[in-house]
């Protein structure tokens, strides 16, 4: 059921999306096969599907670690952002201190902005008891604002005819194509799927990743073995942080090449969906990291030859998760028909 | 009509939708469960009620389909949550997540075309008295209805068997079960009503607030009210006080981004994310009234045993 669980809820978005596509007056299996199918069929987009997956597999896996731990982290989004940013510092402020040891220096300051964000409501949390989910989300309308504000204003491309767009990165900066005659796909899918194994590694295999799932499970059983829960918030914070400060820094550095007053749109927010059809499992977050990168893709596609809204989109990831957790419901329960009879005895 | 009754009317005005929001939010809290879904609940009542409205040319008709369309989409979070015992916070989020695709799918033929707004009410003679008048005798319809709301939740919550009930649900809903009180039932209705209040509260964005249809309109109204109710600690007259602090908070930042102070507008206009996280900080330093207030049961679900 673990596993079919997922499926189940897969297939009924997708019976709800073809309904959908019917109300929106598109014939029904058409649509799907426009939106699933004829996005992979090439291999042009099969590469934008797998930049697309790089940032969502990241936070995915790393937003596993935080709700199994049941910190419950819905600013992945800013923390995205404010990885993006602290990694561009070099290419943006010092594009003359250039070579091959830029791109690694990058990737860490992406990881420790993201880091550094996320120990905020971390921080707010152990400190004060002020609610994660509130304090986290509210840092993504301030990461978004402050990205607006650096990139129109301080951190402006000077010789960019006033575009609200950073410098263009040069090639020491940027994230190598993988097979450039093919696409534009990056290392960075490379990059995530090898975090999203170290921390399945982590979760399956290590002290760190059972004091994880107690704390999750049952905070005073935790308590009574000596696990100590402040420093399992600041664990899952900076972790989570971490892969979504990597994520802002892949994209900016894989595939777009310059900082934008938008450098995601929504990958943070999405990656919580990833987390949960992956079924908290980071291997799970890569297969669901591929189908949501696809949902974003089919949009685009759909946008294209179906003429219908890129809002598609956002409807079916928001559908998937639905499905997906009601279908949760088959694991933790098993189901029973009640006769309404039974019933009064029961309450008698 | 001076400037300071402009600026108290715009406050009234900011600060409506966010108090309607978390009146229905703190009903819906009290009886135990946590529905972080507000902002997608507001989104597709402000969609809905613009629709309605446009197409019909009655804005009365945009505020009932507004709160029909917010009470609507709660259903679906009460279905996962209380009859297949969902996680409440992961429904909540793919509420909001739902609710801002399907509203931009909705109001995409609406995108840029001009609304119905809902007038100000005008009574001959009350409405002209000097300062007050404007204030107590010429608002819009539905900030009545959010005074109204404020005394009418208080009365229920605190004068009514109903609403002893439903707060008893909300502190221990094992003990409601054995004493024979339908405890989902009272649940179905509050996530409901919270659906509603928060429907309306998207109404009032696209029918008086800005009588248009702009995607994202909520712009994170919906979790600001989430954040008044803990700031409130689930007291329906602090949530008043606390969204007319909002109210002036974020009035305060638009008329100081029209003066052009020599601040970039973008801090201006986070400047009501930062205010929140500062009071939710502020708020839980008391952590004696918060424990007092905070349904025991909050975000937990309910399983009978049989």
């Amino acid at each position: 059921m673990t596993y079919l669980s997922p499926l189940i809820g897969l297939t009924l978005a997708l019976i709800a999306g073809a309904i959908m596509f019917a109300v929106l007056g598109k014939p029904p299996l058409g649509a799907l096969y426009a939106y699933f199918i004829e996005p992979v069929s090439e291999m042009w987009s099969v590469h934008e599907l797998l930049i697309k997956a790089a940032p969502l597999i990241l936070m995915g896996a790393g937003l596993c670690v935080c709700y199994q731990s049941n910190n419950w982290n819905i600013g992945a989004e800013g923390q995205m952002i404010m990885g993006g940013m602290a990694g561009s510092i070099l290419p943006v402020l010092f594009p003359h201190f250039s070579g091959p040891f830029v791109l690694p220096l990058m990737l860490v300051m992406g990881v420790l902005g993201g880091m550094a964000y996320a120990a905020i409501p971390a921080l707010l949390k152990t400190k004060f008891r002020t609610n994660e989910i509130l304090t986290s989300l509210m840092l993504v309308y301030i990461a978004q604002l402050f990205l607006d504000w650096t990139v129109r204003g301080p951190w402006r491309n000077p010789e960019g005819m006033n575009f609200p767009e950073t410098r263009r990165f040069d090639e020491f900066a940027r994230i190598g194509e993988m097979i450039p005659a093919d696409g534009r796909a990056n290392y960075g899918f490379v990059i995530a799927i090898v975090v999203a194994l170290l921390i399945w590694v982590l979760m399956a295999k290590t002290m760190k990743g059972f004091q994880v799932k107690v704390i999750g499970a049952s905070p005073r059983a935790a308590k009574f073995a000596g696990f100590d829960a402040k420093k399992m918030v600041f664990f899952a914070f900076l972790l989570a942080g971490a892969t979504a400060g990597l994520a802002g820094i892949v994209e900016v550095a894989g595939a777009t090449g310059q900082l934008r007053p938008t450098i995601s749109p929504g990958y943070g927010f999405t990656a919580i969906i990833v987390a949960f059809l992956g079924r908290l499992n980071p291997i799970g977050a890569i297969i669901a990291g591929l189908v949501l990168a696809l949902t974003f893709l089919g949009g685009e596609a759909a946008q294209i030859s179906l003429g219908v809204s890129d809002k598609v989109a956002r409807v079916f990831q928001g559908l998937i998760l639905f499905f997906v957790l009601a279908c949760d419901t088959l694991i933790l329960y098993r189901i029973r028909l009640v006769g309404s009879k039974v019933l009064q005895k029961g309450a008698a | 009509m001076g400037m300071a009754e402009a600026i108290l009317l715009t406050i009234a005005t900011a600060a409506t939708p966010l108090l309607i929001a978390a009146l229905g939010e703190l009903v819906v809290e009290r009886s135990g469960v946590l529905n972080l879904g507000v902002e997608g609940m507001m989104i597709m009542g402000a969609v809905g009620g613009f629709a309605a409205a446009s197409l019909t040319g009655n804005p009365w008709i945009g505020v009932l389909v507004a709160i029909l369309f917010g009470a609507v989409t709660s259903l679906a979070f009460a279905f996962l949550t209380l009859s297949l015992a969902a996680n409440q916070v992961a429904t909540g989020l793919a509420l909001t997540i739902l609710g801002l695709g399907l509203s931009g799918l909705i109001g995409e033929p609406f995108v840029g075309q001009a609304g119905v707004k809902l007038s100000n009410i005008s009574i001959p003679i009350l409405t002209d008295l000097p300062l007050l008048g404007p204030l107590l005798f010429g608002q819009d319809p539905i900030f009545y209805m959010s005074i109204a709301l404020v005394i009418g939740v208080a009365w229920f919550l605190f004068k009514t068997r109903f609403g002893l009930t439903l707060r008893s649900i909300g502190d221990n809903h094992v003990s409601a079960h054995a004493l024979g009180i339908p405890v989902l039932r009272y649940r179905y209705l509050a996530v409901m009503f919270g659906g509603a209040c928060a429907g309306l509260a998207g109404g009032h964005l696209s029918l008086v607030y800005t009588p248009q249809w702009v995607e994202n309109m909520s712009a994170g109204r919906g979790w600001i009210a989430l954040a008044l109710v803990v700031f409130a600690s689930w007291r329906p007259a602090r949530v008043l006080a606390g969204a007319y602090l909002f109210g002036a908070v974020s009035i305060g930042q638009l008329h100081a981004q029209a003066l052009g102070v020599g601040v970039p507008s973008q801090l201006l206009t986070a400047l009501p994310y930062i205010a929140t996280i500062v009071v939710l900080v502020l708020i839980s330093q008391n952590v004696r009234t918060t424990l007092i207030n905070t349904p025991a049961m909050l975000g937990r679900a309910f399983v009978p045993e049989r």
